[in-house]
């Protein structure tokens, strides 16, 4: 059946606007970060200078502290997700193909665990924190992520473990496999595609993270992660904000990410739904 | 369900093969609970404790028992001429506070509103067979795909008001006659707010629901083709009903999102009476006014009001608790 011309106008008309009104707040903030001085102040739709001013500044002045931030930010986010898989896998295992007497009732609780509002918890982790004596530190947050990043993991494992064919199990059960076999030896390979979506989709999280960053590390340099960094930029004129510093940070933040999504697209969209997880 | 479950026919052997799984798997389960216990469980549990006390930052650990006095608090002075007045304190009379609540109740109605509508359009959209649906599908990742402080960043810059484009876009459109601060005015805030949340969300939505389209079945459109069903019938009446449990998750779980907003808010718009939300004001009582007790009482609010829509979630979302949602 062939449709009317105006309908596929109308239908490809509002495919473009989507498509652009996505992707142009960031190809604005590129264009921006290569203009420099009064460039900057002039409005324009097309990229029109090419400085990479911003970028050095942001890079090397400031004694590297946005280096410091990036590196942190890797840091933090690598070990809060090896933390989080390390200790999902196990647990998803016993939750996806095991039955016992309160599964459903520790499952709802994960679920409900990855829907806190953080800032529930705030005060808590902050006490906690301040006793462990990791105020200030990179440790804070990877201690603090775990929240959000252990529930999001065992959830999604679970719902991929669920689907892996009962059969290979009960082969190495009646080959007389100990648990720990099973996960080790039978799951673990096949569930390297997960493994990975899920690792990814809780770096993201991790990375973008704002509120338990800015409360347990602000007040040290050293310690604070790029969302912090970029939030605190400030020019060497107090009453100015450096736009062009800021969007140069941006980029360099985000793109990395970008290039994970697109290569990661089919898995990361797979993980979202399965998990119904906002990053 | 896979799980390997005994039967009827159980033997000695069997039932104990089943004990063993049930034993490896609370030890499997185990550094799961203890860190869940110790990153969440603890913190939530001393953080209600606060709130029932006078805590402040540099001495929570002298922190006093107060009751609910951080709550609710009313005394009555009696003055030597014999009248009497009476203070009430406590966040549930705090003007504040019921201004953050509603602030957070309109964005998430609002926000959450325009994110199913949009993202049911865009996931229509990508659920037809078209040229060019991939780098569709990859362009609506962007906005997901970057940070939220990025966002609010980008967002701020755009919406600056002598040097945005948004304005400048307006102005040439004729849409605006005069250049608006979107952040800054107190009149728009709010609308400022509702749109970078919206357009970094309507891709999560888009893609939750995308996942409740190709679901239905193919033949049933094949079947309302050939009966001559109108197209909008078809939606109103065939899809709809058939994604509503994916739409209601999806729609459910953006409004807890939404409930807890703060990072937007507190970049983009600071220090805006008209934007501030029951995160942001509680984090500032708790760390920038040096009321921990007093803050806490707050988060313990909005956890509550989450726990109450959690159930709700979990009751009308049918979550199948053997793992995923159905």
């Amino acid at each position: 059946m062939k449709k009317p011309w105006y309908q596929v106008t109308a239908f490809y008309a509002f495919v473009i606007f989507v498509v652009v009104q996505a992707v142009f707040p960031f190809y604005y903030a590129i264009i921006t970060s290569f203009k420099s001085g009064t460039a900057l102040f002039e409005i324009t739709y097309l990229p029109t200078t090419f400085s990479l001013q911003n970028y050095y500044d942001v890079l090397f002045k400031g004694n590297g502290t946005f280096l410091q931030n990036l590196w942190n930010s890797v840091w933090v986010a690598s070990v809060t997700v090896v933390v989080a898989l390390f200790i999902g896998t196990t647990a998803a295992y016993a939750l996806s193909r095991v039955k016992f007497r309160g599964r459903g009732v520790l499952l709802m609780t994960i679920l409900g665990v990855s829907m806190f509002p953080q800032v529930a918890v705030l005060a808590g982790l902050f006490e906690v924190i301040q006793g462990l004596g990791i105020y200030n530190t990179d440790w804070s947050l990877i201690f603090s992520y775990t929240i959000f990043t252990l529930p999001f993991t065992v959830w999604v494992l679970t719902t991929f473990m669920r689907d892996l064919p009962v059969e290979l199990e009960e082969a190495a059960i009646v080959d007389g496999a100990t648990p720990w076999v099973i996960v080790t030896k039978i799951f673990l390979p096949l569930m390297w595609p997960a493994l990975v979506t899920t690792g990814l989709l809780a770096f993201i999280a991790a990375w973008n993270e704002y509120l338990f960053a800015l409360t347990f590390t602000a007040s040290n340099n050293a310690a604070r992660t790029v969302p912090v960094g970029i939030a605190l930029l400030s020019g060497s004129d107090s009453h100015e904000i450096p736009w062009g510093l800021i969007m140069a940070a941006s980029v360099l933040v985000t793109v990395p990410l970008i290039v994970l999504v697109l290569i990661f697209q089919k898995k990361i969209i797979a993980g979202l739904t399965a998990g119904g997880v906002k990053g | 369900m896979s799980a390997i479950e005994p039967t009827p026919s159980d033997t000695p052997i069997r039932n104990q093969l089943v004990a063993g799984r049930v034993r490896s798997a609370w030890i499997f389960l185990t550094p799961m609970l203890v860190t869940l216990i110790i990153v969440a469980a603890w913190p939530l549990a001393r953080s209600i404790w606060f709130s029932l006390t006078d805590a402040s930052l540099l001495h929570y650990p002298e922190a006093k028992f107060i009751g609910l006095g951080n709550y609710y608090y009313s005394k009555t002075i009696t003055m030597d001429s014999g009248a009497t007045t009476t203070t009430m304190k406590g966040v549930l009379v705090d003007g504040a506070w019921w201004n953050a609540v509603w602030n957070t109740i309109r964005f998430g109605l609002v926000s959450v509103l325009l994110e199913t509508l949009l993202g049911m359009a865009v996931a229509l959209v990508l659920n037809a067979e078209f040229k060019g649906r991939g780098i569709v599908r990859a362009a609506i990742l962007v906005p997901w795909a970057i940070p939220t402080v990025v966002s609010a960043k980008m967002w701020g810059w755009m919406l600056n008001d002598q040097l945005g484009i948004i304005n400048d876009l307006l102005l040439r459109m004729h849409v605006i006659s005069e250049k608006i601060a979107w952040a800054a005015d107190a009149n728009y805030s709010m609308i400022a707010i509702v749109a970078v949340d919206t357009w970094k969300t309507v891709p999560f939505m888009a893609l939750l629901i995308l996942a409740g389209l190709q679901q239905v079945p193919g033949d049933v459109y094949e079947a309302a083709s050939i009966d001559g069903v109108h197209p909008i019938k078809v939606f109103w009446k065939i899809t709809l009903p058939l994604i509503r449990p994916a739409l209601m998750v999806a729609v459910i779980f953006r409004l807890l999102d939404a409930l807890r907003i703060f990072d937007l808010v507190y970049i983009l718009t600071p220090n805006s009476s008209q934007t501030k939300t029951m995160s942001v004001i509680s984090r500032e009582n708790m760390f920038d006014f040096d009321k921990l007790g007093y803050g806490s009482a707050e988060s313990t609010l909005l956890f509550l009001v989450l726990l109450v829509m959690v159930t709700l979630y979990m009751k009308l979302g049918r979550v199948n608790f053997d793992g995923g949602v159905q």
